[in-house]
């Protein structure tokens, strides 16, 4: 996307509920959009896509509702025929002979599937460099990183080469890298979206969500994604419907900031907190209350996090060994078989975290490592309990950075998990948390996270959007740079 | 801290084989994240149930019903090395001595 | 630890039972019978990246119905764990099992305490290729998962027996208990039914445990007892020549009957069992429970106690309630006979555990040609006294070959017994007298053994149709005694 836009034609400048009303109005038509998408991914010069469609599929019917709105998809959800490797070069190639449910919803909800997104490897990372494909280049400076896991779906949204996309979220993955490139994620309740077809990181984390160009289309994306799945037994729906938000108000609305997040010595850039400020100035401007709130376990959540997550990824990855699927490494015997392919398919940071979890639940460590960390999560719902009592929704700062530049973080594990701060407690709790761009900081942007009690994606969206007209930030401000 | 040998008795549950150079790097790097894992230690957690599932649902079952399983030839598409109808591996019993 | 030391073996059984479902334990493939390998499988029971399991309702229902049978605290809420390992024939590097939650706790049956029984899914069948030469020339197997994630009760028992016998016997019971609750299959030879076995040995009189093995394996009754006494054999030899028990897992070879060591690294077990994250906990509700105790039937024990208080012999009891079939067999022909009340039925019980089983020996009596109304016509025959016991035999020969109404059997071959009269009788007992001349003098004498003669003679010439008994009397009359 070399070339700049004529602005006033460009239809891949529609938002995806703008264009899901032109089609409806007859005033565009779905292949044609579905076409200009296709060239626009297939011309990306982000590496956020790992594979783009030829041609668009046989539409859905006439009253699906998304009215035929291509969506990128993120690597590990798996699509019938087509590459799914989960960023992986153990599934490299792999393709599966299933889709996801939420994927198939979806596609007959009239979002046919434009691309499959470039992410961390099976999920694990906070920059997309962890790729087995390469790095995702992020629009805003292609110097920096996209954040991570779902990089190529935040990447792909801000450039303008997908309408939406699905991102996974388990400790961050879809909030951080939308505040770093500057668009809006979703991390739902846990349960309320399908996890089958998901190729899994931590069971008891991963969630699917949308990366959206702004909170309508996320509102309008989750709509249809949600739902009860009896293929996925933790699988419980939304109670009612996912409404679109239409409110510009936040009156009587009680926000809480937790000194344990947002704190002087938390670690958060300057620049960050300074348009964190400023949207809670405005908040108050709009009607809402703001005070300190406390989350007293939130610092251990990390902690935490790097217990479960990495105990429960080193099960889930057990069944790469070569014998049914992907990549496989002959040497000698069955157990160098298994330890070739695993040793050369997996990436350092992969085998980092299943080594980690590995550790943690090897006899003589559970109870000091899972076992503890399971009852740490157990105080950090109570935490948020305790707090949503008071206020109808905890707010932070997404990340405490802007994107950073590709390879800053790489040597040094801990200061690429840090980046997961602020997003790991709601995952930890299983709750919804939102994340909206709220400003620019060095001319990157920056994102700000509510967060709610379960099941609260109604109110959450209804408030997002309300914070989201006020603050007037630019959806489509990273195409510029791009 | 985790040290040389840790590192290898844990990479062999895991099936992993590790250069001299990543057991090294392994040891540093998870002794540093260890250290900060064990912070969790310094909590009082006495009587606080573990969470295992964040929203409490139980009887998720399925009816005891057949569904249509794949043909053959789809199970098998994927597999690296197929015999007979199978998934063809190197015999465990070749690893008379596993280490 | 002396040469001459007596030794107790203490034995804890493992039992794992494939069950009887429809589908498999986490997936709606269908259970495999012999189909060609890997035509049952989908994305979750080949484990491919993304599937999740999905627990089988009938599942957790027939391992409720196995509790309630041997007497099981059953867990009001149970959860899934999963063991990690490696394996082929493992194909999400971990089996779903339950570990310290189990659906249920304690129990009895028979002599023999129940320490737990969980839910597991089967792993699937490795078969050894050979040397095919693809893998740089060394040895391949291949691997169908077709029974991949068959539905299993493991059933654990606390150490409680002493002999390989009573483990046999015992094992004959679960079967036959497990058969009944229509749960399984309950066949070692095709492996619905397998048994490891803990084995340790122990001074007569001491408390302590030894040292165990777990030994493999035995995929028959017959191979069970004769593993188990091998192990107590190896066991007592190593003892008495001063060396000791190493814990480990043992296989016994039924062709050799060697046993060898599956594998002494055991170090490497480490299986970090963790709580399924997949799976929510199974609670189980009163409709559970409700439907669970609905679905029982007369269990071996409880029908070997009501046969006993109908008058039945203990051992007969036993042998009718421990063998589902015949105790089936015996009860239709009870019904089929229609005896008065207070008529002694033992003597039907006798003519099925003894005569019948002797004819048809493993075989089910249902489906022989013998109808239980057939044997009970048979058995009335005779005590009626209209057929004697030695032609009854004969007939039922005839039954067991042919099928057909014992009457009409009777009538065609002359085998109905003479009547009582002495008419019919005095005349052939004068005849037997004076032909064994011997004998009736030895009888005089006092020695009764000498009767035989003259039985046997009345025998002869009635084609065995004259009442042995009847005989007797009259021999005794007529010599005054």
């Amino acid at each position: 996307m070399t070339t700049s836009r004529d602005t006033s034609s460009d239809i891949t400048l529609l938002s995806a509920a703008a264009a899901v009303d032109a089609i409806e109005r007859g005033e565009l038509s779905a292949g044609e959009l579905f076409e200009a998408y296709r060239a626009a991914a297939a011309g990306d010069e982000l590496n956020a896509y790992l594979w783009v469609a030829d041609e668009a599929p046989a539409p859905a019917g006439q009253d699906a509702p998304l009215r035929g709105v291509p969506l990128a998809v993120k690597d590990l959800f798996c699509t019938e025929g087509v590459p799914s490797q989960a960023g992986s070069k153990i599934l490299e190639g792999y393709r599966p002979p299933y889709t996801a449910t939420v994927v198939a919803k979806l596609a007959a909800a009239g979002a046919p599937l434009l691309g499959k997104t470039n992410q961390d490897e099976f999920a694990m990372g906070s920059s997309n460099e962890n790729s087995a494909f390469g790095p995702v280049l992020n629009p805003w400076d292609r110097a920096r990183v996209p954040g991570g896991s779902s990089g190529g779906s935040a990447a792909a949204v801000a450039a303008g080469s997908a309408p939406w996309a699905l991102g996974t979220d388990t400790g961050g993955s879809i909030r951080q890298p939308a505040a770093l490139c500057g668009i809006v994620g979703l991390k739902p309740t846990y349960g309320t979206v399908s996890r089958y077809g998901m190729i899994a990181f931590a069971s008891s984390l991963d969630q699917a969500g949308p990366l959206t160009r702004d909170v309508t289309d996320a509102a309008l994306l989750l709509k249809q994604m949600v739902g009860h799945d009896n293929r996925d037994s933790t699988s419980i729906g939304f109670p009612g419907e996912i409404e679109l938000p239409r409110s510009g108000s936040l009156k009587g609305i009680r926000l809480g900031v937790p000194e344990e997040l947002s704190g002087a010595g938390v670690g958060i850039e300057g620049g960050v907190l300074d348009a964190f400020n400023a949207t809670l100035k405005l908040a108050e401007s709009l009607g809402a209350t703001v005070e300190t709130c406390h989350l007293p376990h939130a610092p251990h959540a990390l902690s935490a996090y790097y217990v479960l997550a990495p105990a429960e990824a080193s099960s889930n990855l057990a069944r790469y060994d070569g014998v049914r699927y992907g990549r496989r490494v002959e040497n000698g015997g069955l157990v160098g078989m298994y330890t070739k392919t695993r040793s050369e398919g997996f990436g350092r940071e992969v085998k980092r975290r299943i080594m980690l979890g590995t550790y943690s639940l090897s006899s003589g460590y559970y109870d000091a490592y899972y076992g503890r960390a399971q009852r740490v999560r157990t105080k950090i719902a109570d935490d948020f309990r305790t707090a949503f009592a008071e206020f109808d929704f905890v707010v932070t700062p997404t990340a405490p950075s802007v994107a950073f530049e590709l390879g800053a973080k790489t040597s040094d594990p801990m200061s690429m998990y840090v980046n997961d701060y602020c997003t790991v407690p709601m995952s930890l709790a299983g709750i919804p948390a939102i994340s909206i761009p709220n400003g620019l900081s060095d001319g990157l942007p920056t994102g700000f996270q509510l967060c709610g009690p379960a099941f609260s994606e109604n109110r959450m969206l209804e408030a997002a959007y309300a914070l989201e007209q006020a603050t007037g930030f630019e959806a489509t401000g990273a195409r510029i740079h791009a | 801290m985790i040290d040389r040998e840790q590192v290898l008795h844990v990479a062999r549950l895991a099936r992993l084989e590790l250069t001299e150079d990543e057991v090294a790097r392994m040891s540093a790097e998870l002794s540093d994240v260890l250290g900060h894992i064990e912070k969790i230690g310094e909590l009082d957690l006495d009587g606080v149930p573990p969470t295992t599932h964040v929203v409490e649902v139980s009887n998720a079952l399925r009816p005891d019903e057949i569904e249509p399983s794949l043909p053959c030839e789809v199970a098998l598409a994927n597999a690296p090395a197929v015999a007979g109808g199978g998934f063809l591996v190197p015999s465990p019993q070749a690893d008379a001595d596993p280490s | 630890m002396t040469a001459t030391a007596e030794f107790e073996p203490v034995i804890g059984l493992e039992i794992h039972v494939q069950l009887s479902t429809k589908t498999k334990m986490f997936c709606g493939c269908a259970l495999s019978f012999g189909e060609p390998s890997n035509t049952l499988t989908c994305p979750t029971c080949l484990g491919l990246p993304g599937t999740l399991p999905r627990a089988n309702a009938k599942a957790i229902h027939f391992g409720l119905m196995i509790g309630l049978a041997l007497g099981s605290e059953l867990a009001p809420r149970s959860i899934f764990h999963r063991k990690n390992y490696f394996y082929p024939d493992l194909p999400k590097g971990y089996q779903i099992s339950q570990y310290d939650e189990p659906l249920c706790r304690g129990g009895q049956l028979g002599d023999v305490r129940i320490h737990r029984v969980h839910l597991e899914e089967d792993a699937a069948k490795l078969v050894h290729a050979g040397s095919s030469g693809r893998i740089h020339g060394s040895d391949a197997s291949v691997v169908d998962f077709n029974r991949g994630g068959t539905p299993l009760a493991e059933i654990v028992t606390e150490p409680d027996v002493r002999s390989a016998a009573q483990a046999r016997e015992w094992l004959t019971l679960l079967r036959t208990t497990l058969r009944q609750l229509g749960v399984s299959d309950v066949n070692m030879e095709e492996g619905s039914l397998r048994c490891d076995a803990n084995i340790s040995i122990r001074p007569v009189g001491s408390t302590a445990l030894g040292t165990k093995t777990e030994l493999k394996n035995m995929n028959s009754f017959r191979y069970l007892e004769r593993g188990v006494n091998a192990e107590i054999a190896r066991q007592e030899t190593l003892l008495r020549s001063g060396g000791h028990v190493v814990q480990e897992t043992l296989h016994f070879d039924p062709q050799t009957e060697r046993i060898t060591s599956l594998r002494s690294k055991e170090e490497a077990h480490d299986y970090r069992y963790f709580p399924e994250p997949d799976l929510v906990p199974v609670s189980t509700s009163d409709e559970m429970l409700a439907a669970a105790r609905a679905a029982m039937p007369e269990l071996p024990a409880a029908r070997e106690e009501r046969l006993q208080s109908l008058g039945i012999s203990a051992a007969s009891a036993r042998q009718l309630a421990w063998r589902t079939e015949l105790g089936d067999y015996f009860e239709a022909a009870l019904a089929a006979g229609n005896p008065p009340v207070g008529a002694p039925i033992q003597p039907l019980a006798n003519w099925v555990c003894n005569d019948l089983v002797r004819r048809v020996g493993e075989e089910d009596p249902n489906a022989s040609q013998v109808t239980p109304a057939a044997l009970a016509k048979l058995v009335g025959l005779v005590s009626e006294k209209a057929l004697t016991v030695s032609n009854a035999r004969l007939v039922l020969d005839r039954l067991v070959a042919d099928g057909g109404d014992p009457a009409a059997i009777v009538e065609a071959l002359g085998l109905g017994a003479m009547g009582g009269g002495d008419d019919v009788l005095d005349p052939l007992v004068d005849a037997a007298l004076a032909a064994n001349a011997d004998a009736a003098e030895k009888i005089r004498s006092g020695n009764m053994k000498a009767i035989g003669a003259i039985i046997g003679h009345v025998m002869r010439e009635t084609k065995g149709r004259a009442d042995g008994a009847e005989v007797t009397r009259i021999v005794r009359h007529k010599l005054g005694l």
